[in-house]
């Protein structure tokens, strides 16, 4: 879980940009770290879930980074992670709530995975990385650019999925009969290898993007490429 | 009390290994999943722990659930009761594995403390609470699920050890990459378990 930030955004941008920039690409928490993919790759085969789940995934990163950050001095060492674990439930307990009450529906079909969002790697390695030393103001953008960045990562998996499993986006068919839906899409192994496939784009993108730094100026260290895929 | 699903306890239990493996049809555990399956030896650790951390507390938390939430009527609190739950378990296994068998603590080391946030525990959990499991059947689930991700965990070392040396890789893919698609064949196999036994 640890923040070594092996690409990040160039330096020349303020702080709160720095912080965007990273979650959104250079740190991924999906194409970098690798981290969070256990409670939400259950649930994109279906655009609208996805999107709740996402949606509550960065609500809780964000405002759990605040509200650890706010108390990071009054917070013993010993009991951080218990502290940081019960006060992340708190914002948990909050979206499960608000979904009970105006999305009966949805809330039934994401069963268990609502809860889940409790042991999200994301919400545990932000707040240990990132808020534990860093201001509030700060720690709830670093939170909510994960919590995005980690989004629309997701999001494009659950269009393909959707897409392809079911012929429709949003629940809406898309496309006539004449279309055989791909049942493997709607199964649990297309996830692992749609992020995969993901992860492969992105790597080489960033290599080619270092290789040409690389080419544009000779003298300078360009940072090396396709790290993320090594843990 | 409580109107348990009618489900054999073998089949349940069978069923929880196979055909909804915990880590495979559910993708609970996948993070310390891909970073452990690195080493054979670390995993076999981490999945012995993870079972028995999913089997004591699917017990204990089915008797918190029954005994204290609902006649508390406190349902709105039971995700942070289970964490608490959760990391007490996981502490007192410390404690106890450290007392009775120093070389075992040694060998699961920093794993222990890590599977209080491991999503497969507190997912086996809450699905024991959503399909409203009687105590026996909590517990079958619980140690079920756990010998799933055990399993899973130590079919993916064992290709991984041939797989982390091979060349032919492309650089984009390798590590994780090649890990998430090798864990997707896994789970292609595994689909072909369902049908054989039904539950839900």
């Amino acid at each position: 879980m640890s923040d070594t930030g092996k690409t990040s955004a160039p330096a020349k941008v303020s702080p709160a940009g720095k912080v965007m920039r990273d979650g959104l690409w250079y740190n991924n928490p999906i194409f970098v770290q690798v981290l969070g993919i256990c409670s939400t790759l259950a649930v994109t085969n279906n655009l609208r879930n996805t999107l709740i789940m996402v949606l509550g995934v960065s609500f809780a990163t964000s405002m759990g980074s605040m509200t650890l950050s706010a108390l990071r001095e009054l917070i013993p060492r010993k009991v951080r992670m218990i502290v940081q674990v019960l006060v992340l439930s708190f914002y948990v307990i909050i979206i499960d709530i608000v979904l009970r009450a105006y999305q009966p529906a949805i809330s039934k079909q994401l069963g268990p995975y609502v809860g889940l969002i409790i042991t999200n790697c994301i919400l545990m390695g932000r707040a240990e990385a990132f808020a534990a030393s860093n201001p509030p103001g700060l720690a709830f953008l670093d939170g909510l650019a994960n919590g995005l960045g980690y989004g629309w990562v997701l999001l494009v998996i659950a269009i393909v999925r959707e897409f392809f499993g079911f012929g429709s986006l949003f629940g809406f068919k898309l496309v006539g009969d004449w279309f055989t839906p791909w049942t493997i899409m709607v199964m649990a192994p297309s996830a692992f290898f749609l992020v995969a496939i993901a992860l492969w784009i992105a790597n080489n993108y960033k290599a080619k993007v270092a290789a040409a730094a690389k080419a544009a100026a000779p003298g300078a260290a360009g940072a090396p490429a396709g790290q993320g895929g090594k843990p | 009390m409580i109107d348990a699903p009618s489900v054999g306890l073998l089949s349940l239990f069978l069923a929880s290994i196979l055909t909804s493996n915990v880590l495979l049809a559910n993708f609970l555990g996948t993070c310390s999943f891909i970073s452990i399956s690195k080493d054979f030896k670390s995993s076999m650790g981490l999945g012995v722990a993870v079972t028995l951390v999913i089997g004591i507390t699917a017990a204990v938390c089915w008797a918190v659930l029954y005994f204290i939430i609902q006649p508390l009527g406190i349902e709105y609190l039971s995700f942070i009761i289970f964490i608490i739950v959760i990391a007490g378990v996981v502490q007192m296994l410390e404690m106890i594995i450290d007392r009775f068998s120093p070389a075992l603590y040694l060998a699961l080391g920093i794993f222990l403390p890590l599977i209080t946030v491991n999503c497969a525990v507190l997912g086996v959990i809450l699905f024991m609470q959503i399909r409203k499991y009687s105590f026996p059947q909590a517990v079958i689930f619980g140690f079920g699920s756990g010998a799933g991700w055990w399993l899973a965990i130590m079919l993916l070392a064992s290709i991984r050890k041939k797989l982390d040396s091979n060349n032919a890789i492309p650089a984009g893919l390798k590590g994780t990459g090649i890990t998430l698609i090798t864990i997707g064949f896994m789970a292609m196999a595994f689909v072909g378990f369902s049908g054989m036994i039904a539950v839900q």
